[in-house]
């Protein structure tokens, strides 16, 4: 897949992406500027037009927490503008594996949130694709630093086991109907290893160990469909809007890089 | 000639034969204490913000923590040396975080160095990134910095002899970090803390904030006289020391509950959560924020 090919492409970067910190790195200039090539690797030589106006991607200008840093990404279409979305690429420049995460949506999602983890002060792009065949890209700039390689979560007591699923279902702030968008949110418990961390023991590099595919259905119809890469905060948690179809249940199913399946369901909540 | 000037200005910022013996105060008879600024480490406050002590016994001095640096543990063993030349016996390390730490290399055999049960493997893990992460804020003076991990380590409860002076060392559950420590110099009832507790300098949470809620209930029942906090002003009056830190991490605590209970998303709930705390804290825009991802993520699973 695109992460692992540029995955050992820019496993260099690691080395110089080591701030953390009040130290500013200099903003890279145009011959280091990594977003040409990662967009060639990623969509070849499909054109990217630019989506101001169409998409929005926030991102706090500073990370509080470099390993989970929030990420929004929504359309924004003009009304009137019958186009949907259909998938949304989150690239994060100057990880080590840039491709974070491509997010397949069914219809009516608007909305993608997640958590990311930065590894240095770098430019972020989202390209959608709409449903007119078109992609469309839009990107913020962050600051943070060492998210990659940041060592895992305190070891807790009482920790709930690999794979466990969690779902919730927002009550939207205006009456909702059953015509109306709303918001779920998918957990999923998993250390999501980057590959960048350290074993103490042996000092070698944990092995990469993540959710690799999540797909989430509202009865038959897939909602989101995510593909993952390491870029992903530890316990993966995506919130996305979506249009109720009279379906009774959502289910949940999860595949990580050891091939384990995690299998979820549940009912549709009144709202 | 430029670089004979050069040369000079480079010998002359760091004189190693000179080094100023770090300022301590004698807290009770045989109990010094270093109060660290109420800062972020770097290279011009030499990382000593944390603070740090030792205990003398009749044959022996157990330090606590060594510091920021090693120049700040070099200090520190200056500032025992004008007291007292006992030997060191042991170098306890209330948790893992680089600001009590990385004075460790200051200090060699044959003091044994006595740490959490997890602290081998927290300090095996996180040191090298530490060595990374704090480069830019301090410099070279991380040149000589070594991770040096506990060959004594506390499962539960473990007593030290200085000498007709026992130290009760405790280890905690996940609070502050997953490997808080601390001791209790029963001759004196001086309890060093650790970051288990801050005052004035706002609590980090690097741990779990529902198992610190549990630890400071339990702290709050040790009968000490005085505490030696992580951070903030030392000593400070026991039990008392712990309420503004309750009443924040309570704070933190319920809210993150509360907007995660209301469907708020992590990015706006980081803004939001214990801000109703700023007053009380010094330090509150460096961490509050983090404070509320790390509270959030964890009551998220509860």
């Amino acid at each position: 897949m695109i992460d692992r090919r540029l995955l050992s492409l820019r496993l260099g970067m690691l080395a110089a992406a080591t701030a953390l910190g009040p130290m500013q790195m200099a903003p890279a200039n145009a011959d280091d500027d990594p977003w040409p090539q990662i967009a060639a690797a990623a969509f070849g030589k499909r054109p990217l037009a630019d989506g101001a106006g169409l998409l929005e991607l926030e991102m706090p200008a500073r990370a509080e927490d470099a390993a989970v840093v929030p990420v929004t990404m929504r359309t924004t279409l003009p009304k009137g503008d019958a186009r949907t979305l259909r998938s949304i690429t989150l690239v994060i420049d100057d990880n080590p594996s840039p491709v974070a995460a491509t997010f397949k949506v069914g219809a009516g999602v608007t909305m993608i949130s997640t958590r990311v983890r930065v590894n240095s002060y770098t430019n972020v792009h989202a390209v959608a694709e709409l449903s007119d065949g078109q992609l469309y890209v839009i990107a913020t700039y962050i600051k943070a630093s060492g998210g990659c390689s940041a060592p895992m979560t305190s070891s807790a007591e009482g920790e709930t086991p690999l794979g466990q699923m969690r779902f919730r279902q927002f009550a939207m702030p205006t009456a909702a109907s059953a015509t109306t968008r709303r918001e779920a949110q998918i957990m999923i418990r998993h250390a999501n290893n980057s590959g960048l961390q350290r074993d103490q023991v042996s000092l070698l590099y944990i092995p990469l160990f993540i959710v690799r595919e999540l797909r989430v259905w509202q009865g038959d119809q897939l909602v989101l469909e995510m593909d993952g890469g390491i870029s992903i905060s530890e316990n993966p948690n995506i919130r996305f809007s979506y249009m109720p179809n009279g379906a009774s249940t959502f289910r949940a199913e999860a595949q990580d890089t050891e091939g384990h399946v995690f299998k979820d369901e549940w009912p549709v909540e009144a709202m | 000639m430029v670089g004979f000037l050069l040369f000079r200005s480079v010998t002359l910022t760091y004189p190693q034969d000179r080094l100023t013996p770090l300022a301590v105060d004698q807290v009770a008879p045989g109990v010094y204490v270093h109060t660290g600024v109420i800062a972020l480490m770097t290279a011009a406050n030499e990382g000593a913000i944390a603070n740090l002590g030792f205990v003398i016994g009749g044959d022996g001095v157990a330090v606590v923590d060594t510091g920021g640096s090693v120049r700040e543990g070099r200090r520190l063993l200056a500032a025992i040396r004008e007291i007292t030349d006992k030997p060191i016996r042991y170098v306890v390390n209330t948790h893992g975080h680089p600001d009590h730490v990385f004075g460790n290399a200051a200090f060699g055999p044959p003091t044994i160095f006595v740490g959490h049960h997890n602290l081998p493997r927290s300090l095996a893990e996180r040191g090298p990134y530490y060595l990374k992460s704090f480069r830019p804020s301090m410099g070279s003076l991380l040149d000589d910095v070594k991770i040096v991990p506990p060959t004594l380590t506390v499962a539960d409860q473990m007593k030290l002899d200085l000498g007709h002076r026992p130290l009760v060392l405790q280890a905690w559950r996940t609070s502050h970090s997953d490997t808080d420590l601390t001791v209790l110099d029963k001759a004196s009832g001086t309890l060093f803390a650790g970051d288990l507790v801050f005052v004035r300098h706002i609590p980090v949470l690097d741990g779990s904030i529902r198992g610190w809620l549990k630890t400071i209930d339990d702290l709050a029942k040790i009968p000490a006289q005085r505490v030696i906090p992580g951070h903030g002003p030392a000593p400070s009056p026991w039990p008392g020391a712990l309420n503004d830190e309750r009443s924040y991490l309570q704070r933190l605590e319920s809210d993150c509950s509360d907007l995660i209970k209301r469907g708020v998303p992590l990015a706006k709930a980081a803004q939001i959560a214990g801000t109703s705390e700023k007053s009380h804290w010094e330090l509150f825009e460096d961490y509050n924020a983090r404070n509320a991802t790390a509270a959030y993520s964890e009551l998220e699973w509860q």
